[in-house]
């Protein structure tokens, strides 16, 4: 099995249910039929060099690890790189996205372990920015993540 | 269906524990004996920890957590409707069930700025494509004379402030 194959291999098995045992690469690379260095090797190239995956971790229910909330900015179009350079720097903030919409043009998540650290995020921004913010904590959820079909 | 701001704290071990995680899983050949040599924990109960949570639903997904964007995915829709109150919870339902729909949530609105209280997540390969979908599964379910946008994402900023917040979950 050549390398892309592998990675394509490995997209599909190990998206949801990873081994959870002593050696889970070994137990992947048995599945597959290849050496357990393989399958590292192949998890560390699509994490830093293709950026194809985040990182291998877990996904929780909502709720039930640490607050979040969905924002966004009205970034006028010529301060839009600027502005979310700093909302990156930020390191509660995740999924921070330029979205085509006349007004609300930067979205991002910020998570941190409780709501009032959540908070100062959000206020910091908005004090910062001096830009009108929308706070768009979720209310409820009706489906569940279970991954990337990739084929 | 999950609602928000019902659960109790989790011990101080567990949190620790997901706090290790939050950079993901090391790449090594004992990957949870050296999760759990950061926060004091065995192999044994690394594994036993992240066992129950998955067993308890508080882990609804464990693995390699795919950059939709890199994976061809380009192009990613947040479809957003205003809709009754005492309908969201129904339509959220329909709608988190279809095919299309990789993730459905309530969201609070903004009153007199943004009127949108559902949103949708929709990713596919061409943005043309996606629009289209997007319309026919609205009409077909009789939705798309609620008030509705599509706003589709144009860039993904990079993350410069350190790999503890990357992306970890949705919001």
């Amino acid at each position: 099995m050549d390398t892309s194959d592998l990675k394509a291999r490995l997209l599909e098995v190990a998206q949801r249910d990873f081994p959870l045992t002593p050696r889970p690469y070994k137990t992947l690379a048995d599945r597959l039929g290849v050496a357990e260095d393989a399958v590292i090797t192949a998890f560390r190239e699509m994490t830093l060099d293709d950026e194809l995956i985040s990182r291998i971790g877990a996904v929780y229910r909502t709720g039930t690890v640490g607050a979040s909330c969905l924002a966004a900015l009205a970034v006028p179009e010529n301060s839009l790189e600027k502005t979310a350079e700093f909302v990156g720097t930020f390191p509660e903030v995740n999924h921070n996205y330029r979205r085509d919409h006349p007004h609300w043009t930067l979205w991002f998540v910020v998570t941190a372990p409780d709501t009032a650290g959540r908070d100062a995020v959000l206020d910091r921004v908005e004090a910062e920015t001096g830009l009108p913010l929308l706070r768009l904590p979720m209310v409820e959820a009706y489906h569940l993540d279970l991954g990337f079909p990739l084929r | 269906m999950t609602a928000v701001d019902r659960f109790p704290p989790l011990p101080d071990a567990d949190m620790a524990l997901v706090a290790a995680l939050r950079d993901g899983l090391p790449l090594s050949h004992r990957p949870y004996a050296d999760l759990g040599a950061r926060v004091g924990m065995s192999e044994a109960e690394v594994l036993s920890r992240l066992s129950a949570l998955a067993e308890a639903g508080i882990i609804r997904r464990f693995g390699a957590i795919v950059r939709h964007h890199e994976a061809g995915y380009r192009a990613n829709a947040m479809v957003v409707l205003d809709v009754p109150d005492e309908r969201v919870a129904e339509v959220g339902r329909t709608l988190g069930g279809e095919k299309a729909v990789t993730l459905c949530y309530r969201r609070v609105r903004a009153p007199g700025r943004w009127p949108y209280n559902l949103y949708a997540m929709v990713h596919g390969r061409d943005r043309a494509v996606v629009t289209a979908e997007v319309r026919e599964m609205l009409a077909r379910l009789g939705l798309a004379r609620l008030p509705h946008d599509i706003l589709f994402s144009t860039h993904r900023y990079k993350q410069t402030g350190g790999r503890y917040g990357r992306a970890r979950g949705e919001a």
